[in-house]
């Protein structure tokens, strides 16, 4: 853990700096190193209890493939981080756990995702109990044009989880409470979501998506957009809903992977490279390539 | 906090209670799209079909064979063959006399009107015209087509029903028994209708023709197209590359976007009070009209423009400044050649929609009834759409059909332009 | 044909200055360009501009004055006993001459002094004609001397070249600023000589309009014969029934199509919008009053309901046909500009499509969609010949769709087509209805551009 601690010490941060400047040669060695049997996934991919279970998940844009062959249990109640270089398909694998894809026309998916046993791909699935119980949190905030109140009910309004206004208020301020807003806000209910702050927003925006109950919370880059403070906040908050939720989270940023998960998976070009408790993966990694990014030779 | 983790069963449960009304209501709510879509499609069609299956007919016209005897003693008693005594003379008299051989038991005087009608009083000009062309024909004997009343037009085409009560109808029983015999002669043939295309407005629907209006239309765009296109191109320009940022600058063009969205008859009004009272300047002149519909097509002109020349990346502006060019020439060499495309296809639709302007030119008075082809810019003409409004006025059976004829060769001309005006954006389309 | 001779000689003119204009910088640089201040074409150009501008000008002074001039010296010239009729007999007289000159009719050989007044009319013209000519050929070689006598190697002729142009593109672009002046102008003029003869308040809230009434002599004014009320109250109602089929088909359409529809559908659906609002009105009003007026006519009688041929409900449906794509594109536009991370988040909350969009999407667009509905009833308010083929005449002051009413519009054209005095009453009243047009319609219409505006800018 103390080694854990140390990668996230801002220090580190002047450390990668310096490797940023060797990143464009290292990005050509590690290219030409990587062969094709080395791009079986290396550690432990499932778990005893998994919550999602994917087997052989392949991802297309066109016929340009985005993913391939990836292999991934979510676990009950974790944390599972996501890192790895931009365009590594980390972000479309979350798209894929609860069918944000479906928005992209020319996207398709082939392998199993099974969560409650069934395949969340198949064609008798409906997507809006599927994203009820699989929420997602965007990178950049996206409140509603509405006001605070509006953003959170919209929701429960929509699958009709309450019955009275009186359950409704109870599951805002409810969902307001757990995400620390309500202080701030509950004076200015009624004002548009877009007038808070970027930290607000997103903490909003993780409000509103608690506030339909879901299952598995998908965070893509929720901290990208903020500031430290604000990140620090919505970092102190995953580690609290995590008590009742499965939550993965994209990440550029490995420090805060290493802070908020408990296991975390590397993936590099549409591969999966390695998956393994937060702690072997910022410590032991196994992997040539993961051990590459982590330590800031590139990425 | 576990409130919330023992009701977690409950809302999916609740979330899939709620999906049958919901996949409901978007199906409803989806259907709906589909209808207004399929709706507004059924209107087009609606449209076309009945401008186009009421106005194909007027293409054609019914024509009768006469055995006209040029009988010089009704033409030319004298002989002299003088130009003046050969346009004056009785013309209609020698398709009386030819109908009268057609139907000899016709005696009384009130059944030779109603046989005479039958034949269109365009008729006795066609034969004046082939006279006047060759004398020579007088005193010879010749099988000639001559078009037919407009009522025995709409009654061959199939317009006029013929079960209809008598009192109800134009024509008499004993007319439709005449023609039905003429029919069975072979006398009677639907040809194509010239007369349509060449012969400006008249009184009787099967001399009208659409070439005056078709002239004025194009005299007025012209004078359109003179106007608008160098100062619509000019303002986009300066507005464009040149103006600086400012409250003059500001006020320019809210005053542009508004004039887009001013309705078109405040443009009639203008040019009535300013052109036509103030300037005298004459009524029913395409000059007048050409001003008035340059003034309403400015702003679409402008907006246009402004957007093609939005399109060239600054880039190219920089590259033409960075080698030392004045602004004024890194516009004009570089700037416009990319832009003049877009430019262009701007011109052609506030052209089109010029061509398909009436209200203003009510207003400056070009819709009088003229019957003479305008020849220059100050002559007094209609233009096609007024002409279009004014046949649908027109009390006459047959103008019905004409008028979507009309309509149908206007409709022709739009879309043509903004064919054009495809083409053109997609053949310079540029991606930058 | 003699104006379009004297433009040709004038820009010959301007051909052989260029050309002169560049020899004589070749001469000066002698034979060294490098020497010259600017390309040898631009001295060419400012020759030409200094031998065409100031001809030009006066050229278009003398075609605005020569025929006031000329008219003026002919009534001079003319007997006493026609000087002394009054303005309108003149007018007619006037007005044969000129006819006579220009050959649409034969002078009656019964009044020589008109036959003489023509004559001398002709005469004047003519003098007139060789005149201008002789003025434009020597200011134009005038012009081109001075500037020819002025090319030296310092002189900046690219630079004045290129402000005479910018100068001319200046002058262009404040047409759009005449433009409305000269409607708010020439509306205002009349529209104040109008209320001066019935006030301003009786037009804007008399319940009665019947303007054929008021020509005959000692009713001019007479109370109530100018109501406005019926107008704006048969405009409003048609509008309205143009806006209820026009709105909800419009915007289902552009949400459709932007929403759901596969690209084929909106590769075949988007050219069918366009054509229908290429369609020219006059199209629709012919289509109002062949087919659907008397369609809605058909359906009243099985239904046991008098529905008249001129009926509000046939206007008011074709013009909602014709403002069904000027709504769907308006729309088509603002629904685009709602970002798609508002969708995602909708849809990543489980929400359905059609949540989605009435929900979120809908509520996001709305300013814009509101501002495309403004520009819509201005439209409809200002659209013409729609209403004059299809709407009655008699001013019925009712809110039955079924029955004929007549719009501000219909008035205007009706009031103006057709030969009449342009200073009664009745002529002026339609510019009074032109200025409540153009007044509500440039409401409606910066309300709806400042609002369209600060949309686009939320999202840009």
């Amino acid at each position: 853990m103390t080694d854990i601690a140390k990668i996230a010490q801002p220090s580190n941060q002047i450390e990668r700096r310096k490797g940023d400047r060797r990143k464009h040669t290292r990005i050509h060695l590690s290219r030409a190193t990587v062969s094709r049997d080395n791009r079986r996934t290396v550690g432990e991919a499932t778990v005893s209890d998994p919550r999602i279970h994917c087997t052989d998940v392949n991802v297309f844009y066109g016929d340009k493939p985005a993913l391939r062959n990836v292999t991934l249990d979510i676990g009950c109640q974790e944390i599972i981080a996501m890192i790895g270089p931009s365009g590594c398909g980390k972000s479309t694998f979350l798209r894929c756990l609860n069918r944000m894809n479906d928005t992209i026309e020319c996207c398709r998916v082939t392998g199993s995702i099974m969560i409650d046993g069934q395949d969340i791909n198949d064609k008798s699935i409906d997507v809006v109990p599927l994203r009820a119980k699989i929420g997602m949190v965007f990178q950049k905030p996206n409140p509603f044009p509405k006001s605070v109140y509006e953003n959170i009910a919209f929701g429960p309004r929509i699958h009709g989880l309450a019955k009275d206004k009186v359950e409704l208020d109870e599951i805002v301020v409810t969902s307001l409470k757990r995400t620390g807003l309500w202080e701030e806000v509950k004076d200015r209910l009624d004002q548009p979501g877009t007038s808070l702050s970027g930290g607000q927003q997103q903490r909003l925006c993780i409000a509103r998506t608690i506030a339909v109950n879901p299952e598995v919370i998908l965070m893509d880059e929720p901290c990208s957009a903020l500031d430290p403070i604000a990140t620090t906040k919505i970092e102190e908050l995953m580690d609290q809903l995590c008590t009742d939720y499965s939550i993965v989270i994209v990440t550029h940023s490995m420090q805060q992977a290493a802070r908020v998960s408990h296991r975390t998976a590397y993936f590099h070009l549409g591969d999966l490279i390695e998956v393994g408790t937060t702690e072997q993966i910022f410590t032991k990694p196994v992997h040539q390539l993961t051990e590459d990014y982590i330590t800031g030779r590139f990425g | 906090m576990n409130k919330l983790a023992s009701s977690r069963p409950k809302t999916i449960d609740q979330v899939k209670a709620s999906l049958p009304k919901r996949h409901l209501s978007e199906k409803v709510f989806r259907s709906i799209g589909l209808i207004s879509i399929i709706i507004s499609l059924m209107f087009l069609f609606v449209l076309f079909y009945t401008i186009v299956s009421k106005g194909y007919t007027a293409f054609q016209q019914t024509f009768i064979q006469l055995e006209v005897n040029f009988d010089e003693r009704l033409l030319d008693p004298e002989g002299t063959r003088h130009r003046d005594a050969l346009s004056t003379a009785d013309y209609g008299g020698l398709i009386k006399a030819s109908l009268s051989k057609l139907f000899p038991e016709v005696t009384t005087r009130n059944e030779k009107r109603l046989l005479y009608s039958l034949v269109s009083t365009g008729a006795a000009y066609q034969l004046r015209e082939r006279v006047m062309d060759n004398p020579a024909l007088i005193g010879q004997t010749q099988q000639v087509w001559v078009p037919v009343d407009d009522e025995v037009d709409m009654l061959i085409k199939g317009h006029t029903l013929r079960d209809v009560p008598e009192a109800e109808r134009r024509l008499r029983d004993v007319q439709i028994a005449w023609l039905d015999q003429l029919e069975a002669k072979e006398k009677l043939a639907l040809k194509f209708n010239t007369a349509f295309f060449i012969n400006g407005d008249s009184r009787e629907p099967e001399l009208a023709g659409i070439w005056g209006a078709l002239m004025g239309s194009i005299y007025t765009l012209i004078v359109t197209l003179i106007l608008s296109f160098p100062i619509g191109f000019a303002t986009a320009v300066y507005l464009e590359e040149f103006a600086p940022k400012n409250k003059w600058i500001d006020l320019i063009e809210v005053n542009i976007n508004n004039l887009a969205a001013v309705p078109s008859i405040i443009f009639g009004l203008l040019g009535l009070a300013v052109f036509i009272n103030f300037m005298s300047f004459p009524r029913s002149a395409p000059l007048v009209g050409g001003l008035v519909l340059a003034f309403m097509t400015l702003p679409t002109i402008i907006i246009a423009s402004r957007g093609a020349l939005k399109s060239v990346p600054p880039s190219i502006r920089e590259a033409a400044l960075g080698v030392g060019a004045s602004t004024m020439q890194a516009v004009y060499f570089h700037v416009l050649p990319l832009a003049i495309p877009g430019m262009l296809t701007g011109v052609i639709i506030g052209m089109a929609r010029a061509l398909g302007e009436t209200a203003p030119l009510l207003m400056i008075g070009m819709v009088a009834f003229i019957v003479d082809i305008p020849s220059n810019i100050l002559d007094p003409a209609t233009a096609l759409p007024v002409q279009i409004f004014l046949w649908a006025d027109s009390p006459e059976r047959a103008f019905v059909e004409r008028t979507s004829a009309a309509i149908i060769v206007l409709l022709g001309f739009l879309f043509v332009m903004n064919a054009l005006a495809i083409i053109l954006r997609k053949k310079f389309e540029h991606r930058w | 044909m003699h104006t379009l001779t004297l433009v040709l000689i004038l820009l010959l003119l301007m051909i052989a200055s260029f050309y002169f204009g560049r020899q004589r910088a070749l001469v000066v640089s002698s034979g060294n360009i490098r020497m010259l201040n600017s390309l040898p074409g631009y001295y060419g150009y400012y020759t030409a501009l200094w031998c065409g501008i100031p001809a030009f000008i006066i050229f278009i002074f003398w075609q605005f004055s020569e025929s006031a001039i000329i008219t003026n010296l002919v009534i001079a010239g003319l007997p006493e006993d026609i000087t002394s009729l009054s303005r309108q007999q003149l007018n007619l007289i006037i007005n044969e001459i000129r006819n006579i000159v220009s050959g649409n009719m034969v002078a009656d050989m019964t009044r020589p002094e008109i036959a003489a007044a023509a004559d001398h009319y002709r005469d004047l013209q003519t003098i007139s004609d060789i005149a201008l000519l002789v003025v434009i050929i020597a200011l134009g070689l005038t012009g081109a001397t001075y500037a020819l006598s002025h090319i030296d190697q310092q002189q900046r002729a690219r630079n004045k070249v290129e402000n005479t142009i910018l100068v001319f593109l200046i002058v262009c672009s404040t047409i759009a600023i005449f433009t409305t002046v000269g409607i708010v102008l020439s509306v205002l003029f009349e529209a104040i000589r109008f209320f001066q003869s019935v006030p301003f308040t009786d037009f804007l809230f008399g319940l009665e309009w019947s303007p054929q009434t008021a020509i005959r002599p000692g009713q001019v004014g007479a109370s109530g014969a100018f109501g406005a009320v019926p107008l704006f109250v048969g405009t409003m109602l048609i509008s309205l029934i143009a806006m209820m089929v026009a709105v909800p088909i419009g915007l289902m359409s552009a949400i459709y199509l932007s929403e759901y529809a596969s690209s084929r559908l909106r590769a075949l659906s988007k050219p069918v919008l366009e054509i229908l609002a290429g369609i020219p009105t006059v199209v629709y009003g012919f289509f109002a009053a062949l087919m659907v007026a008397p369609f809605f006519q058909g359906w009243g009688e099985l239904l046991g309901l008098d529905i008249s041929s001129e009926s509000a409900l046939a206007a008011g449906v074709v013009m909602g046909i014709m403002i069904i794509p000027f709504v769907s594109s308006l729309s088509d536009d603002v629904i685009y500009a709602v970002p798609q991370s508002l969708r995602d988040g909708a849809y990543s909350l489980g929400a359905t499509q059609s949540e989605t969009i009435r929900k979120v999407v809908i509520p996001a667009a709305l300013p814009g969609i509101v501002a495309g509905i403004l520009l819509a009833v201005s439209r409809a308010i200002g659209e013409t010949m729609i209403v004059v083929m299809a709407a009655g005449l008699a001013a019925n002051l009712t809110t039955n769709p079924l029955e004929s009413v007549t719009t501000v519009t219909v008035q205007i054209v009706t009031l103006l087509v057709g030969d009449q005095e342009f200073d009664s009453p009745k002529t002026l009243a339609a510019f009074a209805l032109g200025l409540v047009l153009f007044v509500v319609t440039l409401i409606l219409n910066v309300i709806a551009l400042y609002v369209v505006k600060k949309y686009r800018e939320q999202y840009e």
